[in-house]
């Protein structure tokens, strides 16, 4: 969702210059929510203050929230059929290749050190096996991530 | 009254605390609505977040519209997007009005060299939890391999992959049982 954004604001309407939206997603970025609205907000209060903000999130929400409402409406009529049951039993499998695909991904996005490592999978431990909340894991890691990069171990 | 309190309240706190967006945000969901809650089932809702990537938005969007929608309606479904996106559309604009002062600050740039690799993990785990339902037979396992190799060798974008997946579903699964 971010490039048809940046084509929106930056290239079409000319609202922001392309670093100002680099930056405003490098920063959007470290905020808990989806990365389109985080953004949105920003645009909109660069543009028109905190209503500018309001305006830009509301308007990235809607057509999403009026699609799946839509579905979720037509869905629940249909779901129970044995097509579209078999059908999702051949979509389950692809959805968790795609997040494995993510974390790959992302895997090669932050590059290998010792302490990314014990991070994340510290973090996949606790959450998928000791059922800790992943709030508590990103809590602690920031934490860890404050104290080595204090201490100059990681940069 | 009570049930629409409870849903803004548990996707404000989603939404609060889902750091790393996209994916990671499945992990949030998991552990306060599907098993804090028990509004819907796991299978369910790796069906909207097959329907999610199919569809324009974002995730937390698109599952707290059509989870609240399931729990209580219409104004379930308002309540639930608007949880989801409220505090970290403060958050947001707090951070925009003083965006240069804390563009600057080390902590912030310390604290995220932490986060940044949990994320990983928190997806990662989303990704565990859904494998557990999702690979229930060898079929399913045929098609996330396919799956996979599609999306990560062949290149193939993600809603393409989704519905030949499901094509391959219906086919593979009509034929057997």
């Amino acid at each position: 969702m971010i490039p048809v954004i940046q084509r929106e604001v930056v290239d079409t309407k000319k609202w922001i210059s392309q670093e100002e939206f680099l930056d405003a997603i490098a920063v959007t970025n470290s905020l808990p929510g989806p990365l389109a609205t985080n953004a949105a907000t920003y645009v909109g209060y660069k543009l028109a203050g905190p209503l500018g903000s309001f305006a830009a999130v509301f308007a990235t929400a809607l057509p999403s929230f009026l699609i799946i409402l839509v579905i979720v409406i037509f869905f629940s009529t249909i779901k129970d059929s044995i097509i579209v049951q078999n059908i999702f039993n051949g979509i389950r499998p692809a959805v968790s290749a795609l997040i494995f695909f993510a974390v790959i991904n992302l895997t090669k996005f932050l590059g290998f050190n010792k302490i990314n490592i014990l991070i994340a999978l510290g973090s996949f431990i606790a959450i998928s096996i000791l059922n800790i909340h992943p709030f508590i894991t990103i809590l602690i890691s920031g934490a860890i991530g404050f104290f080595f990069s204090r201490r100059g171990r990681i940069k | 009254m009570t049930l629409l309190i409870n849903i803004f309240l548990s996707f404000l706190k989603v939404g609060a605390f889902s750091f790393g967006g996209g994916y990671a945000i499945v992990s949030f969901i998991q552990k306060e609505i599907i098993q804090n809650k028990g509004w819907i089932d796991l299978k369910e809702f790796i069906d909207i977040v097959a329907i999610a990537e199919m569809t324009p938005g974002p995730i937390a969007v698109n599952s707290s519209t059509y989870i609240g929608y399931k729990v209580a309606g219409f104004w379930g479904s308002i309540l639930g997007t608007v949880g989801v996106l409220l505090i970290p559309s403060l958050l947001a604009l707090i951070l925009s009005i003083y965006f240069n002062k804390f563009k600057s600050q080390k902590w912030v740039k310390w604290a995220l060299n932490g986060m940044r690799p949990a994320v990983l993990g928190i997806i990662a785990s989303a990704g565990f939890t859904i494998g557990k339902v999702a690979f229930a037979d060898y079929i399913s396992v045929i098609i996330g391999s396919l799956a996979f190799i599609g999306v990560y060798k062949l290149k193939i974008n993600p809603f393409l992959v989704i519905i030949l997946s499901g094509v391959l579903g219906l086919i593979l699964y009509s034929v057997i049982i």
